[in-house]
């Protein structure tokens, strides 16, 4: 059989991603300090409902097995449900990202029968539901994602555990708040069936200015990798944690970097860019509404081909640790300002430490596009001059009845 | 019995989707993914529902003897993560 590592495959790209992250809307009705898409309003050119299936038509054309649909929050589109069902219809799998805002016992009871299947024929198409909480307590997660959202999320785990939905992922972003909590994670995801899923922070999005308060001390990363090798696949990571390879032994998936290879994001008006964590021009493939529709955007693309090209190691390549972490995350280093064939900003050799000191301040790439709300929510008494200006909850409230 | 004399097929929820280097296997079930290295080993796994045993589908997809243990080992992964299954022969 083949002699060459899998890993290089991959590293020259697949015929089709495995997976892709679609954000499905910028709008939100959180405003988290560490959004990756800085999120908030809706976009006016975000795609259509047929625009959307269209483009599921195509995933399943091409055969990507599933779709991590997140935002913005994506449940608040009045046609999610709706592109759920298309996705699963056609062979897509869905694992949607929520801050639990819709899901009510009627929606957790609709999951959870879907998942039991109909009438007992096995599904090629699922929809997993990942609940996003940043803090194992109201008081760490609600200085992060708002005030209120940690009894959102609970609310909503209360409601698909009742409902008999098992297996739901609580999904968490490690800082240096919450990676003390992360037991009480682990027993909370334990108590209501669920399955623990930690991820990366990234400097991505409004992520980049709280980057240096809440991203995790060289220590916590440390024993983070430690508790993960401990707990091998019983906790997922999306893979994100592929610098820590770095230490020595792997964690469990691919550990690589699948921006453009194996991985993508669609974002709200269909712009493709080479990973979730790389909404910037300096990364934008093309957009699903281009001749070709995304497949030609998949295999054409001058910046995906390039990914797929040989990389230079640069001021790594002499690392011993590079054959395991490959100088670890493209997106970490650009939006903190670092070269992207030099080391990761949290680097497990303290590499990047040293050359994130040489960054200017302020000199780092700003993300090309930002949806927050500048100022906070409040319920509007005058009507708003555009539905996009609108409380999105409100919006979608009235489309869907 | 061995893996190489039982008669095989794709399980229900996988999807097979051919690449250069093989193929990649996903599991709607379990939510898992799996490779296949080469492409005579794709042939043999396509092969599997049609024929009475595992054997039979390595030489026809043109495995030489001397390599059925490899196969063989390769099929019994499979097996072991629910991707292919035991079938009435």
């Amino acid at each position: 059989m083949s002699a060459v590592p899998l890993v290089e495959h991959f590293a020259h790209g697949l015929d089709a991603p495995i997976c892709l992250t679609w954000e499905l809307t910028y709008a939100c009705n959180l405003a988290c300090r560490h959004c990756l898409s800085s999120s908030g309003r809706r976009d006016p050119a975000e795609l259509s409902t047929a625009e959307a299936k269209a483009v599921i038509d195509e995933l399943e054309r091409m055969q990507v097995f599933y779709v991590n649909i997140g935002g913005g929050e994506p449940t608040i589109r009045p046609d999610f449900w709706e592109l759920v069902d298309h996705a699963t219809a056609h062979h897509v799998g869905v694992k949607f990202s929520t801050n639990g805002v819709r899901i009510t016992p009627d929606v957790a009871a609709s999951l959870a029968a879907s998942a039991r299947g109909y009438g007992g024929v096995p599904q090629s198409g699922y929809v997993d539901v990942q609940i996003s909480l940043d803090g194992a307590t109201a008081e760490v997660n609600d200085a992060v994602r708002g005030t209120g959202s940690f009894a959102t999320a609970v609310q909503a785990m209360e409601n698909l555990a009742a409902a008999g939905f098992v297996g739901f992922k609580l999904s968490v972003v490690c800082t240096r708040h919450n990676l003390p909590q992360v037991e009480a994670f682990k027993a909370m995801a334990d108590r209501y069936g669920a399955q623990l899923r930690l991820t990366r922070l990234r400097p991505s999005g409004r992520g980049a200015d709280v980057w240096d308060e809440l991203h995790p001390t060289a220590a916590q990363q440390r024993e983070l990798y430690d508790w993960l090798l401990a707990h091998g696949e019983g906790v997922l990571t999306g893979d994100s944690f592929f610098h820590l390879a770095g230490y020595g032994e792997s964690l469990p998936g691919l550990n690589l970097c699948g921006a453009g290879r194996v991985v993508c994001l669609i974002d709200p008006v269909g712009d493709v860019y080479a990973c979730p964590f790389a909404i910037h021009d300096a990364f934008r493939a093309g957009n699903v509404r281009g001749p070709g529709g995304f497949a030609a955007v998949w295999r054409e693309s001058e910046l995906f081909r390039s990914l797929r090209g040989p990389q230079s190691g640069g001021a790594c390549a002499a690392c011993s640790a590079y054959d395991a972490c490959r100088g670890g995350c493209m997106a970490a280093k650009f939006f903190t300002g670092l070269p992207l064939d030099g080391p990761d900003p949290e680097c497990v050799m303290g590499h990047g430490e040293r050359q994130l000191a040489k960054v200017e301040p302020g000199s780092a790439p700003r993300p090309s596009l930002d949806h927050s709300r500048g100022v906070p929510i409040t319920l509007q008494r005058r009507r708003p001059e555009r539905a996009c200006d609108e409380h999105p909850l409100t919006a979608a409230a009235m489309v869907s009845g | 019995m061995s893996v190489l004399e039982k008669a095989w097929a794709l399980a229900p929820q996988v999807s097979v989707r051919s690449e250069p280097f093989g193929a990649l296997l996903y599991h709607f079930g379990t939510r898992r993914l799996s490779f296949l290295k080469d492409r005579r080993l794709l042939a043999v796994v396509e092969g599997l529902g049609e024929a009475p045993t595992a054997r039979q589908a390595c030489l026809a997809a043109g495995v030489e003897p001397g390599e059925l243990r490899a196969y063989e080992r390769a099929l019994a992964r499979l097996a072991e993560t629910d991707m292919v299954r035991e079938r009435a022969g």
